[in-house]
C-alpha cells in the first residue's frame, strides 16, 4: 500500500515538474523561477486575487452600459485594423502556466487528502475499530446539509433575485398573466420544498445500518392512484385557467381589432422600424420586392394608404388604449418582446403576426414606481438573429393621449420628397414599359 | 429459438473465435455489444468534455463582457482577436455546445452506451440482433462527431444559428457567417447521426422483442430495458422527421428551393425565394425536437430506477406504474411539440391545444418522481457514488420539471419564451438530470464494462462538486428569465435593466468553472481505473439482474455455458423470509421456498400446490391458490 502511495505522489509531482519545464522557456525562465517557489504558497492568494479582479470588473461593466453599443463596433474595428506583427505578451502564457500549476496543486492537495483518509481508514481497520458504515452515514449527513443549503438557496433566490426580477405587468392582460404566475409559483414551491424534504431526508433516515433490512413494499395501488389523480386535478385547473387566459389574449373580437390603434413593427438585422398608419388609420401595403436603398422598408406606394404612413423613432403609445401590433420581418426571424408588458411574438418573414394589448401605466408613473428617473420600457429582440442580436432594441414610451398626439405630429412621413420623386420616375418608367409591351 | 445453436457456438468459442481476433476487429471495428458500448461511452465522454469547454468559454464571455482574455486569442485566433470573443463566435459556441450535448452526449453517449451494454446483458442475449448494424451505428456516430468538430476548422466558422437552426438564419449565408460551410457540415453531421440512431434503434427494438432469454417476459424486464426499448421506439419514429427537415433545409441552401424561405431582403439584397414558410421547419424540427428530450431523459430514468432500487435494497415502488408512465410519456411526447412554438405565429388556437397535451405529460412524470421517493422510504440505503448521482438525478428532474408548468402554459410562456428561464428549465430537467443519469450508470456498471472498480472517494468528491455546481449555475438563471433576460445574448451590456445581473453572471460562471474542473476528478477516475482500479467481483452491488451473472472477464457470447433462465422479476430485494437481501432473477422459486409470496406464482396451481406442501411441512401459513 505504501509503495502505491509513493507511486501516485511521484506521478503527480512528475506531472507538475513536466508542465513547469514545458512553460519555462529561456526568455522568462528567470522570472519563472523566482515565482514558481511561491506558487504553492500563494495558491490561496491567487484565488483571492482572481476573485478581486472579478469583483473589480463589476463596476466596469455597469458603467459601460451606454458604451455598449460601441462594443460591437470596436470589436469589428479592431478586426479591421491591420495587424502586421501580432505578438502576444509572454505574460499571457505565464499567467496561464500559473493557473495550470495552481490547478495541479489543488489536485495534489485533493490526492493527498484522499491518501490521508485511506491511511486513517487502514489504521482504524488495524485497530479493529473500523466501522464499514461510517462513510455511508457521513454521506447521508451531507444530504441533510445539502438540504439546508438548498432550502436556503431557494429562499435567497426568491427573496433577493426574485425581488430584482419581479416587476408588475403594466398591461391589462399582463395582470392576468401575473396572477397565474403567482398561483403557479405557490404550487410549485410547495411541491419543490416537500419533494426535497422527503428526497433528502429519507437518505439520512433510512441509511444502511448493520442489522436493519429494507421493508419489502413493491406497490400500493391506492397511494399510486392518489398521486396520479391529485397532480392531474391540479394540472387540469392550471390548464383551464391558462387556456382561457391564452384565448382571451390571442383571440380578440374583430370589432376590437379594428377599433384599436394599429402599429406595424418591422425587424431587420439588427434594428427595428416602426410605422404608424397616419391620419387614415390604415397601414399601407408593403412589398418586399420594392425595397430600395431609399425605401428600405419596402413600402408599396402604389397603395395610397401608405402615403401618410409615419416613421417613428420610438414606439410611443397612449395609455389605456388598445394597440394592435402588426409584427413583420424583413430578413430573418426576430422576436418582438417587451418584458414589462408580458408581450412577445415572433417577427417571421413572409407572414404577419399580431399582438393586441392595452398598456395601463405611463413611463412617468413607472419611473415613480421604480424610483428610477431613467427607467424606460424596452422592446428587444428575443430570437437569435446574428452578431448584433444582443443589442437590437427599441425604446417603448407610454404617455397620455395628449402627449401622444403631440408626439405623433412631430414625426416624419415615410413618403419623403426623395421617395416621391423616385416613385414618380419608377411609375413613368413602368407606364413606358407597359406601353412598349402593349405595342409589342 | 436459436438459443441452442448459439450456445453450442459459445461453448466452443475459445477454440473458434478468439484467435481470429486482431486488434482491428477487437477494438476498432468490433461487433461485440460490450465493446461498442465502451466505444459509445468514451466517444460520448470526449464530446462531453469538448462541449463543456465550449460552455465555459461562453460563460467567461458572459461574466466579463468588458474584459480581455489574451489567452483566448492563443487558442481561438481570429475568433477572439485581442482576447475578446466575437459575437458570431459566441453564437457558434452556443450552437455547437447545444448540438453536441443533446445529440452526441445525451443521445448517443447515454442510450448508445447503455442500450448496447445492458439490453443483451439484462435480457440474457448473446449479442444484439444485428452486430453488424450495431457496429455501423457506432461508426456513423463517430463520423458525425468528426464532421461536427471539423466545422471549427472552416474559415467562416461552425454553425451559429442556435442548436434549433431555424431558417432563414441557418439558410441564408449572408445573414451570419456560421451559415456558410459550417452549417453545411452541421447538416451532414446530423444526417449521419440520424442514420446512426436509426440503425441503433432498429437493433434495440428487435433485440428486446426477439432475443429475451427463457422466462424473460415483458413484465419481468428491468425498468432500464423498458426505458431503452421505449426510447428506441421514440427515436425510430421521430428522427426520420428530422432528416426530412434537414434535407429540405439542405435543398434551400444549396439547390435554390424555397421550402422555408419567402419574402427575404437580407443585407439589402432581395432574395428570389417565394412561397416557403419558416414555420414549417419549426414544426418538422420540433416533431423530433420534443421527443428528443424524452429520448434523452428516459434512459436516465431507467438507469436511476435500477440503481435506486438496488441501493435502497428495496423493490422499485410501483413497477407497473413506472412502466405505464414511461409508455404514457412515449405516447404523449409526440403530441406536445407545439409548445415550443406558442409565440412563433402558429395558430393561437393550436397553441391552446398543445398546452393541454403538454401539461398532461406532467402527470406520468410526477408519478415517476413520487415512486422514486416511495422506493427510498424505509429502504436500507447504501450510498455508492452511483446512488448519489441517482438521487441527484431525481432532484434535478423534479426542480427542472416543475418549471415546465410555467413554460407549458401558453399564457405564461409569452413572457418566458426564449429567456434564461427556458435555459434554466431544460438544463435542469434534461441536461443535468440526464448527465446525472449517465454518470450514475457509469459508476454503477463500470465493473461490468471494465472489470474493475472506480475509486469511490473520488466519486463522492465528483458528485458533490457537480451537484452543488449545477444548482448554482442553473438556479439563478430562472430569475434572470423572469426579469426578461433573453438567451443567446452575447453580452448583457446593452440594456440598463440587465445591469443588476452582472454579479449573478459571475457567480454562475465561477460555479461553472469549478464544476467543470471537478469533471477532471471523474476523468482521472474513469481512465486510471481502467488499468489500475481494484479488480471487480462478479456481483459487486449484490444486484438481481442478469448482467451480474456473467463472468467478470468479457467473453464473446456473454455467458460461458447456457444462458440463465429467468424465474422472477428483477426487484426481489429484501424479500421477507430470505436469508440474503437480494434474489437474482435466475434463482428459481424452488430454491426460495421460505420467501415466496402468493403473488409470485401468477396463478400457477401446480406451483401453489408444491409451495403449500412445503408450507405444511415447515408449519407455515397455507396460501390461497
Amino acid at each position: 500500500m505504501k509503495f502505491k502511495i509513493n507511486n501516485r505522489f511521484k506521478a503527480v509531482l512528475g506531472c507538475l515538474l513536466a508542465v513547469g519545464l514545458l512553460f519555462s522557456t529561456p526568455s522568462f525562465a528567470l522570472q519563472q523561477d523566482s515565482t514558481a517557489q511561491d506558487t504553492t504558497v500563494s495558491a490561496t492568494v491567487d484565488t483571492a486575487a482572481a476573485a478581486d479582479t472579478a469583483a473589480a470588473s463589476t463596476p466596469m461593466a455597469t458603467d459601460s452600459v451606454e458604451a455598449s453599443s460601441a462594443t460591437g463596433s470596436t470589436a469589428s474595428a479592431a478586426a479591421a485594423a491591420p495587424a502586421p506583427e501580432k505578438q502576444i505578451d509572454p505574460q499571457v502564457y505565464k499567467n496561464m502556466t500559473y493557473y495550470i500549476l495552481l490547478f495541479l496543486f489543488i489536485c495534489t492537495v485533493v490526492a493527498a487528502l484522499g491518501k490521508v483518509l485511506s491511511i486513517y481508514e487502514l489504521t482504524t481497520k488495524m485497530n479493529g475499530k473500523y466501522n464499514p458504515f461510517a462513510n455511508n452515514t457521513f454521506q447521508s449527513v451531507l444530504f441533510i446539509v445539502f438540504l439546508v443549503a438548498f432550502l436556503a438557496m431557494v429562499y435567497y433566490g426568491y427573496a433577493v433575485w426574485g425581488s430584482w426580477a419581479w416587476r408588475d405587468a403594466v398591461t391589462e392582460h399582463g395582470a392576468k398573466i401575473d396572477t397565474m404566475f403567482i398561483i403557479t409559483t405557490v404550487i410549485i414551491t410547495v411541491v419543490l420544498v416537500l419533494v426535497h424534504l422527503l428526497l433528502l431526508t429519507f437518505p439520512y433516515i433510512y441509511r444502511m445500518r448493520a442489522k436493519t433490512k429494507a421493508y419489502y413494499y413493491p406497490h400500493n395501488d391506492t397511494i399510486e392512484k392518489i398521486w396520479t389523480i391529485v397532480p392531474a386535478i391540479v394540472l387540469t385547473v392550471l390548464v383551464l385557467f391558462g387556456f382561457f387566459t391564452w384565448r382571451s389574449i390571442t383571440n380578440v373580437p374583430e370589432d376590437l381589432q379594428k377599433s384599436a390603434l394599429q402599429v406595424e413593427v418591422l425587424g431587420e438585422q439588427f434594428q427595428w422600424q416602426v410605422r404608424y398608419p397616419g391620419a387614415d388609420g390604415i397601414i399601407g401595403k408593403r412589398n418586399y420586392k420594392m425595397t430600395t436603398p431609399t425605401n428600405s422598408y419596402g413600402i408599396d406606394f402604389n397603395d395610397k394608404n401608405a402615403w401618410d404612413d409615419i416613421q417613428a423613432s420610438d414606439i410611443v403609445l397612449p395609455v389605456n388604449k388598445s394597440v394592435r401590433f402588426h409584427i413583420i420581418s424583413k430578413d430573418i426571424i426576430h422576436s418582438f418582446y417587451i418584458p414589462d408588458f408580458r408581450v412577445q411574438i415572433n417577427a417571421v418573414p413572409g407572414m404577419t403576426n399580431y399582438f393586441q394589448f392595452t398598456p395601463t401605466v405611463t413611463t412617468e408613473e413607472m419611473r415613480e414606481r421604480m424610483n428610477d428617473p431613467k427607467y424606460d420600457y424596452v422592446m428587444l429582440c428575443n430570437k437569435i438573429c446574428g452578431s448584433g442580436h444582443f443589442n437590437m432594441q427599441k425604446k417603448v414610451v407610454v404617455v397620455t393621449e395628449d402627449e401622444y398626439r403631440a408626439w405623433l405630429s412631430t414625426q416624419n412621413k415615410y413618403f419623403t420628397e426623395d421617395l416621391q420623386k423616385e416613385f414618380a420616375t419608377v411609375e413613368s418608367k413602368d407606364s413606358e414599359g407597359l406601353t412598349t409591351a402593349s405595342l409589342n | 429459438m436459436s438459443s441452442t445453436v448459439i450456445s453450442h457456438g459459445a461453448a466452443h468459442h475459445d477454440a473458434h473465435d478468439h484467435h481470429h481476433e486482431t486488434f482491428l476487429t477487437k477494438y476498432i471495428f468490433s461487433q461485440d455489444h460490450k465493446m461498442i458500448a465502451k466505444q459509445f461511452l468514451i466517444t460520448g465522454i470526449v464530446m462531453a468534455v469538448f462541449a463543456m469547454v465550449l460552455s465555459i468559454l461562453f460563460r467567461i464571455q458572459l461574466a466579463w463582457p468588458e474584459k480581455d482574455f489574451p489567452i483566448l486569442e492563443v487558442f481561438l485566433g481570429k475568433w477572439a482577436e485581442g482576447g475578446r470573443m466575437k459575437p458570431e463566435f459566441f453564437l457558434s459556441l452556443v450552437t455547437i455546445h447545444g448540438t453536441m450535448m443533446v445529440f452526441f452526449v445525451l443521445t448517443a453517449g447515454l442510450s448508445g452506451t447503455f442500450s448496447n451494454l445492458l439490453i443483451p446483458y439484462q435480457l440474457g442475449a448473446r449479442d444484439m440482433a444485428s452486430p453488424l448494424m450495431n457496429m455501423l451505428s457506432y461508426w456513423f456516430f463517430f463520423v458525425a462527431c468528426v464532421v461536427m468538430v471539423a466545422s471549427f476548422f472552416v474559415e467562416s466558422g461552425p454553425a451559429a444559428a442556435g442548436w434549433t437552426i431555424y431558417p432563414p438564419l441557418s439558410a441564408v449565408p449572408t445573414s451570419i457567417p456560421g451559415s456558410g460551410l459550417g452549417m453545411t457540415l452541421w447538416l451532414v453531421s446530423m444526417t449521419l447521426f440520424i442514420a446512426s440512431q436509426v440503425l441503433g434503434g432498429v437493433n434495440y427494438v428487435s433485440t428486446v422483442l426477439n432475443m429475451r432469454t427463457k422466462g424473460m417476459d415483458l413484465w419481468k424486464m428491468p425498468l432500464t430495458i423498458w426505458a431503452f426499448f421505449l426510447t428506441a421506439i421514440v427515436g425510430l419514429l421521430s428522427f426520420p422527421v428530422l432528416v426530412s427537415a434537414v434535407v429540405l433545409l439542405f435543398f434551400d441552401r444549396s439547390v435554390g428551393t424555397s421550402f422555408y424561405l419567402s419574402d427575404l431582403v437580407v443585407q439589402g439584397q432581395i432574395l428570389p425565394n417565394e412561397g416557403g414558410s419558416p414555420i414549417l421547419f419549426q414544426h418538422l424540427f420540433w416533431f423530433l425536437g420534443h421527443p428528443e428530450v424524452y429520448i434523452v431523459v428516459m434512459p436516465a430514468l431507467g438507469l436511476t430506477s435500477e440503481v435506486i432500487s438496488t441501493n435502497s435494497r428495496k423493490p422499485i415502488f410501483g413497477y407497473h406504474a413506472m412502466v405505464y408512465s414511461l409508455v404514457g410519456i412515449t405516447v404523449l411526447s409526440f403530441i406536445v411539440w407545439g409548445h415550443h412554438m406558442f409565440v412563433t405565429g402558429m395558430n393561437p388556437f393550436l397553441g391552446g391545444v398543445f398546452m393541454i397535451t403538454t401539461l398532461i405529460i406532467a402527470v406520468p412524470s410526477a408519478v415517476k418522481a413520487f415512486n422514486y421517493i416511495a422506493t427510498l422510504w424505509r429502504g436500507n440505503i447504501r450510498f455508492t457514488p452511483a446512488m448519489m448521482f441517482a438521487i441527484g438525478m431525481v432532484s434535478f428532474f423534479v426542480s427542472g420539471g416543475l418549471t415546465g408548468l410555467y413554460l407549458g402554459n401558453a399564457a405564461l410562456d409569452i413572457n418566458l419564451h426564449d429567456t434564461y428561464f427556458v435555459v434554466a428549465h431544460f438544463h435542469l430537467v434534461m441536461g443535468s438530470a440526464s448527465i446525472f443519469g449517465m454518470l450514475c450508470g457509469v459508476y454503477h456498471w463500470y465493473p461490468k464494462m471494465f472489470g474493475r472498480m472506480m475509486d469511490t472517494k473520488l466519486g463522492y468528491f465528483h458528485f458533490w462538486l457537480t451537484f452543488i455546481g449545477a444548482y448554482l449555475v442553473f438556479f439563478p438563471m430562472h430569475f434572470m428569465g423572469i426579469d426578461g433576460v433573453p438567451r443567446r445574448y452575447y453580452a448583457f451590456t446593452a440594456f440598463p435593466f440587465m445591469e443588476k445581473w452582472v454579479s449573478v453572471n459571475m457567480l454562475i460562471t465561477w460555479a461553472a468553472i469549478i464544476a467543470g474542473l471537478a469533471q477532471v476528478a471523474f476523468l482521472w477516475n474513469f481512465f486510471s481505473s481502467i488499468w489500475r482500479g481494484k479488480k471487480a467481483t462478479q456481483n459487486p452491488w449484490n444486484a438481481n439482474t442478469l448482467e451480474w451473472t456473467t463472468p467478470v472477464e468479457h467473453i464473446h457470447g456473454n455467458w460461458p455455458g447456457e444462458i440463465p433462465t429467468v424465474h422472477r422479476w428483477p426487484y426481489d430485494y429484501s424479500k421477507p423470509g430470505h436469508d440474503t437481501d437480494f434474489i437474482p432473477q435466475d434463482v428459481p422459486f424452488s430454491e426460495t421456498m421460505s420467501s415466496n409470496l402468493p403473488h409470485d406464482f401468477e396463478g400457477n396451481e401446480e406451483a401453489v400446490r408444491i409451495q403449500n406442501e412445503w408450507n405444511r411441512a415447515n408449519n407455515r401459513e397455507i396460501i390461497e391458490g
